[in-house]
């Protein structure tokens, strides 16, 4: 007899099990030794506490009510759980606070896409410490887990997320052109984001150099070239990467690191520094994160925060690739 | 060194001047205008892969394919893949149109829901739903001219060039919902990783396209 699962579930058989353990144990080894200490928090949250996280409302995709009313959501990733448990748990304790995890995630997928509606994340979230040091931790978390994980060819996007909010906001667009043209941005419409600000009136030369912007992305030398484009938020988004990359460069060599001023993620509560992570072998993002300086203080919790998190069934096909390939020659 | 760089390219109504925009942009086409079968044509320091319009967005997506070349139809009609579009190509102009039969007024109808025919659900129920009004959407595949004269739908929606097929079957257009071209597309993470090689590609068939 055969017994269908949904679309987008899978059963784990024990060779892939054993491969994804010991990914799983290679990473919370490169966690647990900088730190970070493993929590695990229940896939069911109340929808009020996943919704109060998240920019947008309709981020958890499974909802439903308990026998005795109650609205609950399948959470679809941890960082809002983790800011519910640590406003919740460590209200008095000093920060900073550091926790990682390995857990399943839930999220609506297109049909027939391949993708998963159920899907392992592993990551990390720096709790109360500031911009520059606690981004600079954490991408520093980061190389090391995908160093462990055996990707010697990924690379660290990092952008600013407030760039386009603050440069729109300057070129003096109404809130809705202006939630439009991010929503281009964040597609990477580069074709509707031109006939968008034009239409609204936006000087040419504005236009060509929001679209050239976008564009801009690779190593250091692109902060250099960053310069040539006028606004405030330009300015402090090369202020923000330069403080990143000197902290870096003082570290170890960077090379991970690909600066990246056409970068957006549409978690509603990025602000600053934000980041994705790409293995040539697979065509989709590998991971994401960033800094969340807002989500607590929606916790009642005024602290800064930064994180990320790897989707592991994608590190685990990188790494698989990148073997076959003949590994990581970097 | 990794591997030449993958371009989609549209087989059908886009193939010719794709092929005359890549070489104006300096890929060699010269193989893919022969009458070979292949699929798949390795050119110096490009691989072009050729395929039906509507699955470049596929190919691209899962990095099959790093770039691309499709029509703005497609990419709306998939507007849930997350591609990149780098370039209006310009080429390719057609109008997706809402088409009656000649001389009815059975689209005029307000008071109950409209039956329209389309290969463009997404297009169509957005476009609709933009406008106020509520529809009843049949999904066909082949010829849509073909719903209104057999009454399978009051009107249709549709990509139009000329209107020679339109008139031919006693149909005309209504309303003109979006213009389309050929747009140059790129995968999300090829897009990051190959950023030279392809902003190298995007500036020469911008040029290309433009002269």
């Amino acid at each position: 007899m055969i017994h269908p699962i949904p679309p987008g579930t899978r059963d784990v058989l024990p060779e892939e099990m054993r491969e994804l353990r010991r990914l799983e144990a290679a990473l919370i080894e490169v966690f647990e030794g900088r730190g970070y200490g493993e929590v695990g928090t229940p896939a069911l949250e109340y929808d009020e506490v996943l919704t109060r996280g998240g920019g947008r409302g309709d981020h958890a995709a499974y909802r439903f009510f308990d026998e005795s009313g109650e609205l609950l959501a399948l959470r679809s990733e941890m960082t809002v759980p983790i800011a519910r448990l640590v406003a919740t748990r460590y209200a008095g304790a000093e920060p900073p606070h550091r926790f990682c995890y390995v857990a399943g995630a839930y999220q609506a997928v297109s049909p027939q896409r391949g993708e998963m509606r159920e899907f392992l994340q592993a990551g990390v979230e720096l709790i109360g410490a500031p911009a520059a040091t606690g981004t600079v931790e954490v991408i520093d978390v980061l190389e090391a887990a995908l160093d462990a994980a055996g990707l010697g060819s990924a690379v660290i996007g990092l952008g600013d997320a407030d760039l386009y909010r603050d440069l729109l906001s300057e070129l003096g667009l109404a809130d809705e052109v202006r939630d439009s043209a991010l929503a281009r941005l964040a597609a990477h419409d580069l074709v509707g984001l031109e006939e968008e600000l034009e239409s609204a009136g936006v000087a040419s030369e504005r236009v060509q150099s929001c679209l050239a912007l976008s564009q801009l992305r690779g190593g250091p030398e692109v902060l250099e070239q960053a310069r040539e484009h006028d606004g405030a938020a330009v300015t402090r988004a090369i202020e923000r990467l330069r403080d990143v990359n000197e902290a870096l460069g003082s570290r170890q060599d960077g090379h991970r690191v690909q600066f990246d001023f056409g970068l957006m993620r549409d978690l509603g509560y990025y602000n600053g520094a934000i980041l994705e992570v790409y293995d040539p072998a697979v065509g989709r993002v590998l991971g994401g994160g960033g800094r969340y300086d807002g989500l607590m203080k929606r916790f009642g919790l005024d602290l800064s925060a930064a994180g990320f998190a790897l989707y592991l069934e994608r590190v685990q096909v990188a790494r698989v690739e990148e073997r076959r390939r003949g590994g990581g020659a970097r | 060194m990794s591997e030449p760089l993958k371009l989609a390219v549209p087989r059908g109504a886009l193939f010719g001047e794709t092929l005359d925009v890549l070489d104006a942009a300096g890929v060699d086409t010269s193989e893919l205008r022969g009458d070979s079968r292949s699929l798949i044509f390795e050119t110096p320091g490009m691989t072009l892969v050729t395929m039906r319009p509507s699955d470049v967005p596929t190919y691209v997506e899962a990095g099959a394919a790093d770039v691309g070349v499709t029509g703005k139809d497609v990419l709306l009609e998939q507007g849930d893949r997350p591609v990149y579009e780098l370039l209006d190509l310009g080429f390719g102009r057609c109008r997706m149109v809402l088409a009656g039969r000649v001389g009815s007024n059975r689209l005029d109808e307000s008071e109950r829901s409209l039956r329209i025919a389309t290969k463009y659900p997404k297009i169509a129920e957005r476009y609709f739903e933009s406008t106020g009004r509520q529809i009843e959407l049949i999904e066909v595949k082949g010829s849509v001219e073909l719903a209104p004269l057999v009454d399978l739908g009051d009107g249709i929606v549709d990509l139009v060039a000329t209107g020679r097929t339109l008139e031919e079957n006693e149909l005309e257009v209504r309303e003109e919902i979006v213009e389309c071209t050929a747009r140059f597309v790129a995968n999300r993470v090829a897009h990051k990783l190959r950023a030279v090689e392809i902003d190298e590609l995007t500036e020469k068939l911008r040029q290309a396209a433009q002269g």
